[in-house]
């Protein structure tokens, strides 16, 4: 999970990392009266959405004085922002960061990450950090220093990786030294601190952070609720989440249902091979009840784009059948959108899957073959 | 033959007294008469579904000469029991728990660093020798003996798989869930070097999706090694958007791998045949093989 720039931030500063001074602001004059608090020469007013690429996409101001940093927020809140990282029509902007601006002398980038195959908390570090970082680290593969540190990796290891990358002050290190334990502590997935830049004052700071952190380790993270609760994200999804089914929206017509992430992605790709456009991918996770799939079903009935439903369920081991068509049939229920379902059902308790729909009368058309059911499907969003 | 498991693979269930435990184990006992015991701290020298249960995997092991195990408890516990059967040097591990923490799945991979113990999962469905022994929450109705070799990282597609190659008459050796979780056990690599192996495996499924470096780490390891038998790929996530998060939790923002397209690619030029669909996969081991 994606945490906010600002959370980020007041997270590693209780590890000893230096960030900016800072605040958020909500309105623009509440942006303007940040700056009193702040005091600076200068200021930036950054939008707070939960992806990247906000430099680029015009979601990061400069401002010399209060009155223009009232002026960038009223220009970025309530709008949408979109980045290379976000939808087509993009992240509501509901909160802007206002902070010192700082002049940079250097600029290095600094991450922590786990090494899937050895299971070793990896440093990796870039003496050319910034906007332009991620650019630079796909075109050539050696612009990023990769450290597997020990499990009581002490202080020397980290200055020995910053030197390696020019960084050689020992207050830098302390506070890498603090953002790992930030890393450990709080079961991140991905810590980047990018840049870690040294002001023309001489000292380094985090001028900008991205942490994501394990949803799984939420259940000795109490603290990790109230973060997500700040964290929007795409409406439709979160709700989704909350039901044990991973929905992402598409731009598509045919709405899909299907259990499990490969059937999902596979079955995606045969609507767009056939001519189709999915409304959405959907993974009904094994633990899904059939409340939670009739949650999943509601979102797509309530979506004006969605034209035809495509019920794609091999049942297996954890995911059956008949629970995926209970599902179904509640959601059509309590909707009074009769879209067309297009059913393929195989695998475990198929004929009972088949069966509860017929009974609960929703508006289904039993197909067979997979192919089949795509083309059908696709057919139909066309004509509509 | 099969790979990993076969009749003689005598299995233990860490977890065997809960909700899910219960119920699985009960299956795979109907499945196949693997299993000779489980484990529960506190509920030692009872009996659970007229298996003997253990207070600790070290004494069920010794007790019962088990090899293998299957770990299906809740997520906060699963790296400590995986970590205990890894201590008590059992063969096989099959974790099939869901979200488990990745630093705790850090500390697992750390502890088989030193290890002979080949884990499998978690969030996997389990490996499956048709026939022989089952360990895991897979269906077992559309599965059948034979010489195809599976491996994947997702459960539904591998069903959906497996049912259309029984159908057409193409049984398997064995089936291997990987798992869907971006820090698991055995991997493509490792699954592709046990099928060489096996001579009862003549052909190899590979399914793969989006995200992850499981792929391109095969397409190297089998065009470096020549491999001797046909190997079919699937990858999910042709047309899934780039940039945007789908399929299994997959991946570490850190270690997002190849596009789709480029891992197509990279396995292609390894010689292994392609599948567009899940329907595609029969006709084009038919073709790889001319028919096992």
């Amino acid at each position: 999970m994606f945490l906010i720039e600002y959370l980020s931030k007041e997270l590693l500063a209780q590890y000893g990392v230096r960030c900016p001074t800072g605040h958020r602001a909500k309105t623009a004059s509440e942006a303007q009266a940040a700056c009193v608090k702040i005091k600076a020469k200068k200021y930036v007013v950054k939008a707070q959405i939960p992806a990247g690429g906000r430099g680029p996409a015009g979601g990061i101001k400069l401002a010399a004085t209060p009155s223009v940093v009232h002026d960038e927020a009223e220009a970025l809140l309530g709008r949408n922002l979109v980045t290379e990282q976000t939808e087509s029509d993009g992240e509501l902007v509901d909160a802007v960061y206002v902070e010192e601006a700082h002049d940079l002398a250097s600029e290095a980038y600094i991450a922590f990450a786990l090494d899937p195959y050895s299971g070793a908390t990896l440093l990796l570090t870039s003496g050319d950090g910034g906007t332009t970082f991620e650019g630079a680290s796909r075109s050539q593969s050696n612009a990023v220093h990769s450290k597997a540190l020990n499990q009581d990796a002490l202080e020397s290891e980290i200055a020995e990786a910053l030197s390696g990358i020019g960084i050689n002050d020992p207050d830098a290190t302390m506070q890498i030294f603090g953002a790992l334990e930030a890393f450990h502590r709080n079961d991140m997935l991905l810590l980047e601190i990018n840049p870690f830049a040294q002001t023309r004052e001489g000292g380094w700071m985090a001028i900008d952070a991205k942490v994501h952190l394990d949803p799984s380790a939420a259940f000795r993270h109490p603290e990790f609720e109230r973060l997500f609760d700040d964290y929007k994200g795409q409406h439709t999804e979160s709700e989704a989440q909350k039901s044990n089914i991973n929905l992402v929206a598409l731009d598509g017509s045919i709405g899909v249902v299907v259990n499990g992430a490969g059937l999902g992605l596979a079955t995606n790709d045969m609507i767009v091979d056939q001519g189709g456009q999915p409304a959405n991918f959907m993974d009904i996770r094994t633990t899904a009840t059939s409340f939670d799939i009739a949650r999943g079903v509601e979102l797509l009935l309530q979506d004006a784009n969605v034209k035809v439903l495509l019920l794609n369920v091999h049942g297996g081991g954890m995911t059956v059948c008949d629970t995926v068509a209970e599902g179904v049939a509640l959601a059509y229920s309590r909707s009074d959108n009769k879209l067309r379902c297009i059913a393929r059902l195989a695998g475990v308790n198929a004929d009972w899957g088949r069966q509860i729909l017929k009974d609960r009368k929703v508006p289904v058309e039993n197909v067979t073959d997979l192919d089949a059911a795509v083309g059908r499907a696709t057919e139909i969003a066309g004509a509509a | 033959m099969s790979i990993l498991i076969d009749s003689n693979t005598r299995v233990i269930v860490q977890g065997i007294t809960g909700r899910a435990g219960t119920f699985y184990t009960d299956q795979s006992m109907r499945y196949a008469a693997n299993y000779v015991g489980g484990v529960r701290p506190g509920r030692g020298d009872t009996m659970h579904l007229g298996l003997p249960i253990f207070h600790d995997v070290k004494s069920a092991k010794e007790a019962t000469g088990a090899t293998a195990s299957l770990v299906i408890v809740p997520a906060p516990n699963a790296a400590d029991a995986i970590i205990e059967a890894v201590e008590a040097e059992l063969e096989v591990i099959v974790c099939v728990t869901e979200r488990v923490p990745q630093h705790d799945m850090a500390r697992v991979k750390r502890s088989l660093q030193s290890s002979q113990t080949v884990l499998i999962g978690p969030n996997s469905q389990g490996i499956l020798t048709p026939g022989q022994c089952k360990i895991g929450v897979m269906p077992t109705k559309e599965e059948k003996p034979g010489h195809i070799g599976l491996v994947s990282r997702s459960a539904s597609l591998t069903s959906e798989i497996l049912a259309n190659c029984s159908a057409a008459g193409l049984g398997q050796s064995t089936t291997v869930g990987i798992g869907g979780d971006a820090i698991h056990g055995i991997g493509f690599v490792e699954c592709l070097e046990k099928f060489k192996e096996d001579a009862d495996t003549h052909c190899v499924v590979l399914i793969g999706e989006i995200g992850g470096q499981e792929e391109e780490r095969a397409a190297e390891y089998l065009a470096a090694n020549d491999y001797p038998k046909p190997v079919v790929a699937l990858i999910a996530g042709r047309h899934a958007p780039v940039g945007r998060r789908m399929g299994h939790a997959g991946t570490l923002p850190a270690f997002a791998g190849l596009s789709v397209d480029q891992k197509i690619d990279a396995l292609r030029k390894a010689d292994a045949r392609i599948a567009m669909t899940p329907q595609d996969v029969v006709g084009q081991v038919l073709a790889a093989t001319g028919g096992i």
